[in-house]
C-alpha cells in the first residue's frame, strides 16, 4: 500500500489547495452579497437573490460541467483548476452569504439606535457592535459551509483533476486495487476534515457569549 | 448570434431523453427520500433515550456518514462492497443505498435536534395536566416537533436531488450522462452543443429544485 502514499499525498494537496482557495473566493463573495443583501442596494440586490437562488439549487457537479465544457462553446477559455475554483466559489459564494447575512440580521435593531445615539458613524457601528456579534452568531455555519465545500470537492475528478477521488478510481481502475485504494481514499479525507470539524465545534462553543445579550 | 447548440435539444426525442434522465434521477432520490424519512424519525426517536451504547454507535454513524463526501460513500458502497462481500449492485442499488444511509442520518439529526429543542416544561406542564406519555407526546410535542421539522426535512429533499447528479460517477445513465451521449452523438452536426445542453441541464436541476426549496422557505417564515 506503501507505494500509492505519495498519488494520495498529491491528490490530497491538490483538494486542500482547490478548496482554501474555493473556501476564501466563497468569503469574498458571502461578505459582498451579505452586505448588498443587509444594506438593502437596490437593484443590486435583486441580482444577488437571483444569484443565490440558481447556485443554491443546482448541483456543484452540473455547475462545473457548463463552466469547463459549455462555456469554451462561447469562447471563454477555462483550465480545470480555474474551473474548479471558478465553481466552488459560485456555490460557496451563496452559502456563505446566508450565513453572514443571519448573523448580521441577528443584531438587534435597538443596539444599532443606541450606536447613533451615543454618536458613533456608520462605519464605527459596522466595526465595533454588529460585526462582533455577527460574526459569533454566523461561526456555526461559517464552519458547516467550510467543510461542506471541502467535501464538495469530491467532484473536481469529473473535471479530470487528479484529487483524491480521481486517485482513487485511477487505482481500482487500473490496478484493481479496491480495498486498498478506498481504504486510503477514506483516511486521507479524514486527515483532512476531521480537524476542522472538531475545531468548528470548539469555536462554536467559545463564541456563545454572543447570546448573553438576552 | 452564434452557435450556441440548443437546436441540438429539438433533434429526435433530445429532450425527451434528457428529461427522462432526469427522470432516473429524481425516482432514485425519491425512493432514498421515501426510505430516510421514516427511519430517521425511528432512530431520531430511538437515541434520544437514555442508553449509553446506543447513542455511541449512532454518535460514529452520524460523524463518519456525514465527513465523507457522498461520493467517497457511493464509492465506498459501489466497489468497495461488492468486492468485499462478492456481490452484485447495480449502480442504481447502490445509490439509493448510500442515499438512504446518508438521509437517515441527517433526518435523524433533524429529529433529534427538534425534539431536544422543545423545552422541558412542555413535558412537565403536560404531566401537571394530568397528560399520559402517549397523550404528552400526540397533543403536545409532536405537534411542535413537525413545525420545526417540516421545513428542514423539505430542504434535506433538495439536498438529496442535488446530490443524485454525483450517480453519474458510478456510471448509472441520468440526465448528465444521456446529456454527454447527446453532446458526442451531434459532435459533427453542431460542435458547440455543450453549451446547450449542459444549460439545459443545469436549469433542469433548477426547475427540480426551486419550488421545493420555495415552499420550505415559506413554510419557515409561516411557522417561525
Amino acid at each position: 500500500m506503501e507505494q500509492y502514499l505519495p498519488l494520495y499525498q498529491k491528490a490530497a494537496v491538490l483538494t486542500i489547495r482547490l478548496g482554501i482557495l474555493g473556501i476564501v473566493f466563497s468569503i469574498l463573495i458571502g461578505l459582498i452579497c451579505s452586505f448588498v443583501l443587509y444594506y438593502q442596494i437596490p437593484i443590486i440586490k435583486r441580482i444577488v437573490a437571483i444569484y443565490i437562488e440558481i447556485s443554491r439549487n443546482t448541483p456543484l457537479l452540473v455547475q462545473l460541467f457548463f463552466i469547463y465544457y459549455g462555456l469554451p462553446k462561447i469562447g471563454i477559455p477555462t483550465n480545470a483548476e480555474i474551473c474548479g475554483i471558478a465553481g466552488l466559489s459560485f456555490l460557496g459564494g451563496s452559502y456563505m452569504t446566508e450565513a453572514f447575512r443571519s448573523g448580521l440580521e441577528a443584531v438587534d435593531k435597538v443596539q444599532l439606535e443606541s450606536a447613533e445615539s451615543l454618536g458613533m458613524n456608520r462605519f464605527q457601528t459596522m466595526r465595533y457592535v454588529i460585526l462582533p456579534q455577527a460574526v459569533s452568531i454566523s461561526i456555526p455555519a461559517f464552519m458547516a459551509n467550510v467543510i461542506f465545500l471541502l467535501k464538495e470537492t469530491s467532484v473536481f475528478s469529473a473535471i479530470s483533476l487528479m484529487d483524491l477521488m480521481f486517485t482513487a478510481k485511477d487505482l481500482i481502475g487500473l490496478y484493481y486495487k479496491t480495498t486498498e485504494s478506498l481504504f486510503l481514499l477514506v483516511v486521507f479525507y479524514l486527515i483532512i476534515l476531521l480537524p476542522i470539524s472538531i475545531i468548528g465545534s470548539l469555536l462554536e462553543r467559545r463564541v456563545r457569549y454572543a447570546g448573553f445579550g438576552d | 448570434m452564434p452557435d450556441l447548440g440548443i437546436e441540438v435539444l429539438l433533434k429526435g426525442n433530445n429532450l425527451m431523453r434528457l428529461l427522462a434522465g432526469l427522470g432516473v434521477a429524481l425516482k432514485i432520490s425519491l425512493i432514498a427520500i421515501g426510505l430516510s424519512i421514516p427511519l430517521g424519525i425511528l432512530i431520531g426517536m430511538l437515541v434520544n433515550g437514555k442508553n449509553p451504547i446506543i447513542k455511541g454507535i449512532y454518535r460514529v454513524y452520524l460523524e463518519f456518514i456525514r465527513i465523507m463526501p457522498q461520493l467517497v460513500l457511493l464509492f465506498l458502497v459501489y466497489f468497495g462492497t461488492t468486492r468485499a462481500f462478492g456481490w452484485d449492485l447495480s449502480g442504481e442499488t447502490a445509490s439509493v443505498f448510500v442515499f438512504t444511509l446518508w438521509g437517515t442520518a441527517e433526518m435523524s439529526d433533524l429529529v433529534r435536534g427538534a425534539l431536544i429543542s422543545i423545552p422541558k416544561h412542555q413535558y412537565e406542564s403536560s404531566a401537571a395536566l394530568g397528560l399520559n406519555r402517549s397523550q404528552t407526546y400526540f397533543y403536545v410535542i409532536i405537534p411542535q416537533t413537525v413545525r420545526r421539522l417540516l421545513p428542514l426535512s423539505i430542504n434535506l429533499i433538495t439536498r438529496m436531488i442535488k446530490t443524485t447528479s454525483l450517480i453519474l460517477m458510478i456510471g448509472v445513465v441520468e440526465v448528465l450522462k444521456v446529456a454527454q451521449q447527446i453532446i458526442e452523438a451531434n459532435r459533427m452536426s453542431s460542435p458547440n452543443a455543450a453549451f446547450g445542453i449542459y444549460l439545459t441541464v443545469f436549469f433542469l436541476y433548477f426547475i427540480a429544485c426551486w419550488p421545493i426549496s420555495r415552499l420550505a422557505a415559506y413554510l419557515e417564515k409561516k411557522w417561525r
